[in-house]
């Protein structure tokens, strides 16, 4: 390696490690995009997962900042301004040649950059979108980009980013306006709010008007466990941002101890089973028309049980709803057996015009079985008394297994 | 009933051709599916084939799963395939549906399989670039699909690295591309492969690095990422290390007490990043003519001019054809007819400042000509944000939108330009007034209409003159 190298790879190090506290990886929601003549690049629907880091989380993007220095000081992250982490800077054309020789060797869908504040708001988006521009017009790329929204720039840098990014995201990162006004003094919940609204009139009429403009939507993430927000007040926050700005994810992130703490917040492990409900109720919420406070009363105090999965610890509260006959109950009452997935009611729906459904033919359409059976009615099978049974928590639950180290 | 039985030899690998010609024999003469022998070594007795039987009539989800299904490995593929035909053309057309029947249900499995190989393959295959002795760029990959798919991940390949000449080695077959044409070779051999790619090492540092110690689950990883892939992932020679360090790295860091920062005092510069609206006209208009215009837009911006400080201020639609060439607003045939109206208004140009609610010039092209198009909702919103900056600057008496577009840029919605005509308050913090834009005299064919068009349009300039006296 040259000294150039080294150079670049010492700042990839930099700020790979201070980009990876956002959680959001995903490369989908593109609509299919092909290379044109002497160009790279290409977009499928769901996007790809090139690797996967011991933590069990994918890489699909080259996910890092343009810079870690930063004017903010919001408590929770790595890169605030007080905090004595090594900093580095990229250039543009730094940021453009590795997501190319990235891209060439396939390790990745594309781009995800974000940047610590330099200057001002709006300066640090322009570099953003230099980025994001170069690729496209200086390169021809194809690939997915996703750029990370700052608030607080001019309205008019979110139109420029849209015109050449995939996804744009703004994260929330607090549940509530109180934890972000205690955490994040430089931030204000009303910019992120307008921000996310802009974003959301613009696709809305772009999408209207057959014009490209972030046509993989816009994201967000909440840091989870950072402040006393209950889970219940996180699920809220997300349908609303699902009802108002039409968000395709809204990411979950456990706090996580971070080199550098802030003595604000104390350091300790990350709730990731908290974080792993939260997703699960993120899907009821989603995809089986569950609303908030139904979710949250599945738990109690507003916090999800950690033991067993929402849908589950629901279906255990409203045992009167069950069982439900696989062979005739409704696709909305299907859908809130524990155990069956949404794909697997849908084909429970199609072949039951054509036969009588047995505790086999479930069995060969969803993995969940065992979870369900108490709460299904089948041709050769009826629970009757099972749901009443008391010890049906105990028996459903899975076996207490040893924490991990950092559980 | 005839119990003979009947072999039918395919080419190795994933044979969708043969297959389905044989099908639709064995089919035409109705033969059961007991009765046939498959196997998938070549013809090696070179027998003719029996020709062509008619095309079979199946349900589209046949269609789809059939071509991955005889991409599996599974040496039974062909006979799972013939029994599922037959069964649907026997009698049992809805069984795809039923996606609980145990033939259904494995022949599900069997394509989820493949479709699975395929976007691993799609995501593990990793290029390495070699070295070319008369310069440019050659990539090459080794990689072990589980099933017969290689031909199948071509299009995926091409689609994506079309500028990039490649090429993917495999014991299953190999892809060849040179920037224009694919071709489909032989099983390769991985120590045709390059095994070294300096490049490679940055990518090594980002996978450590984006890796988070306090989350380390490997279970997960694996079952994502097969351990049978990482012989051919060069990021997977780290991960034993990675894991093993995790422990005593978070141990550290919430052993750790938070420190003192010692920055130097952020005051200055965080009172500074609150300010960065831009200070002048100039430093606005910079911003605008830097600016990319939404796609089908000249890229030449054109700059509002005139006086700051006018007391009466003109938003037109967009610049024209002749506008965009010169870079000035409003001196095209609709330029000149304002200049016009407004001189027999009593309004001097010179004092007035002029500008566009939308700053490029958006059209079709025509031969050689560029036909003008109306900008929609979207991209005068777009504009938006620079034009109320603008008028800060020029600080107006009164504000005149020519025409619909500009209407809707400063009211913030459409508002109907002959219902409104006049004195308006919609404009914001701005006096407003609405009139015609010069153009759509213009554009009327009947003369007297345009007469008394133009007549209503300088009397219009007339008011708004002396509104903003």
């Amino acid at each position: 390696m040259n000294i150039m190298d080294i150079l670049v790879a010492k700042k990839l190090r930099i700020l790979a490690d201070a980009a990876k506290y956002d959680a959001s990886c995903s490369s989908s929601g593109s609509k299919g995009r092909k290379a044109g003549e002497g160009a790279i690049g290409s977009t499928t629907g769901s996007g790809i997962c090139h690797s996967y880091t011991p933590d069990g989380r994918c890489i699909s993007l080259l996910k890092i900042l343009l810079t870690n220095y930063c004017l903010f000081d919001c408590a929770y992250c790595i890169n605030r301004r007080s905090s004595n982490v090594q900093r580095a800077r990229f250039t543009v054309e730094e940021v453009v040649s590795l997501t190319l020789g990235f891209y060439k060797r396939n390790y990745i869908e594309g781009l995800f950059l974000s940047s610590g504040i330099i200057k001002t708001p709006d300066h640090t988006m322009e570099e953003l979108v230099r980025v994001a521009r170069s690729l496209r017009r200086d390169h021809g790329f194809a690939g997915y980009i996703h750029l990370k929204t700052i608030p607080e720039a001019s309205p008019w840098l979110i139109e420029q980013a849209g015109l050449w990014a995939d996804r744009l995201s703004i994260n929330v990162e607090l549940p509530t306006v109180l934890g972000l006004k205690a955490l994040a003094p430089e931030k204000d919940g009303g910019t992120i709010a307008a921000a996310m609204g802009q974003m959301n009139e613009r696709m809305i009429e772009a999408k209207e008007e057959k014009r490209r403009f972030a046509p993989a939507g816009q994201s967000t993430q909440m840091i989870v466990g950072a402040d006393a927000a209950t889970d219940e007040m996180v699920l809220n926050t997300s349908a609303s941002l699902y009802g108002n700005f039409r968000l395709r994810r809204v990411y979950y992130s456990a706090f996580s101890p971070i080199p550098e703490a802030s003595s604000v917040l104390p350091v300790k492990a990350p709730p990731l089973r908290r974080e792993n409900r939260l997703y699960q109720a993120d899907w009821l919420l989603r995809y089986y028309g569950f609303s908030a406070p139904e979710i949250a009363s599945s738990g109690e105090g507003g916090m999800l049980d950690l033991d067993i999965d929402p849908k589950l610890a629901w279906a255990l509260k409203n045992r009167d709803r069950f069982p439900v006959d696989v062979n005739t109950g409704e696709r909305e009452l299907l859908l809130r057996v524990p155990g069956l997935g949404a794909r697997a009611v849908d084909k429970i729906i199609v072949a039951r015009r054509h036969t009588a459904l047995g505790l086999d033919d479930i069995r060969r359409l969803s993995p969940g079985l065992k979870r369900a059976r108490p709460f299904l009615i089948t041709r050769d099978h009826s629970p009757a008394r099972l749901t009443d049974r008391l010890d049906l928590r105990e028996r459903l639950a899975p076996p207490p297994t040893q924490l991990g180290l950092f559980e | 009933m005839n119990m003979t039985l009947t072999q039918v030899a395919l080419q190795p690998g994933g044979d969708l051709d043969g297959f389905r010609a044989a099908a639709r024999r064995l089919i035409g003469r109705d033969t059961p599916p007991g009765q046939v022998i498959w196997t998938s070594e070549g013809d090696l007795f070179g027998a003719a084939p029996e020709g062509e039987g008619a095309p079979l009539m199946l349900p589209k989800l046949t269609g789809e799963i059939i071509p991955l299904v005889v991409c599996h490995n599974d040496p039974q593929r062909y006979g799972l395939l013939y029994t599922l035909i037959w069964r649907l053309t026997h009698g049992e057309r809805h069984l795809m549906q039923i996606a609980s029947d145990p033939l259904v249900h494995r022949l599900y499995i069997m394509a989820k399989s493949v479709r699975r190989d395929l976007h691993k393959m799609h995501a593990f295959v990793r290029f390495r670039q070699l070295d070319l002795p008369g310069g440019g760029e050659r990539f090459m990959a080794w990689f072990e699909p589980e099933h017969f798919i290689v031909e199948a991940t071509a299009q995926f390949f091409v689609d994506r690295f079309r500028g990039m000449d490649w090429a993917i080695l495999t014991p299953k077959g190999s892809l060849h591309w040179d920037t224009r044409t694919l071709t489909i070779g032989p099983p390769g051999e991985r120590a045709a492969a390059p095994q070294m790619d300096d490049f490679e090492q940055h990518w090594l540092d980002y996978y450590e690095a984006t890796f988070n110690p306090a989350r380390v689950n490997p279970t997960v990883m694996k079952r994502e990422m097969a351990v049978k892939y990482w012989k051919n992932l060069p990021e997977a020679e780290i991960i034993p290390r990675l894991i093993h360090e995790a422990a005593p790295r978070v141990q550290a860091m919430i052993e750790r007490e938070a420190e003192m920062s010692t920055k130097r005092n952020p005051d200055k510069a965080v009172a500074a990043m609150a300010d960065q609206t831009p200070k002048s006209l100039d430093a606005l208009n910079r911003l605008i003519l830097e600016s990319v215009p939404p796609a089908p837009f000249s890229p030449r911006a054109v700059l509002g001019e005139g006086l700051i400080g006018a007391r009466i201020a003109f938003v037109g639609e967009q610049p024209g054809d002749q506008e965009d060439i010169e870079g000035r607003p409003f001196i095209g045939p609709a330029g000149q007819l304002l200049d016009r109206a407004l001189e027999e208004a009593g309004i001097v140009r010179a004092e007035t400042y002029v500008t566009n609610a939308v700053k490029n010039f958006k059209f079709k092209p025509s031969g050689k000509r560029r036909i003008h198009q109306t900008p929609t909702t979207g991209e005068i919103k777009h504009y938006r944000w620079w034009l109320e900056r603008e008028l800060e600057f020029v600080h107006p008496h009164l504000v005149v939108a020519l025409g619909a577009t500009a209407t809707q840029a400063l009211a913030g919605k459409a508002m109907p330009v002959m219902k409104n005509r006049g004195a308006t308050s919609a404009f914001g913090a701005w006096p407003g007034f609405i009139t015609i834009h010069p153009s759509s005299l213009l554009r009327q064919p009947d003369e007297a209409a345009k007469t008394a068009g133009y007549k209503a349009f300088v009397d219009d300039l007339k008011r708004a003159g002396a509104l903003a006296a």
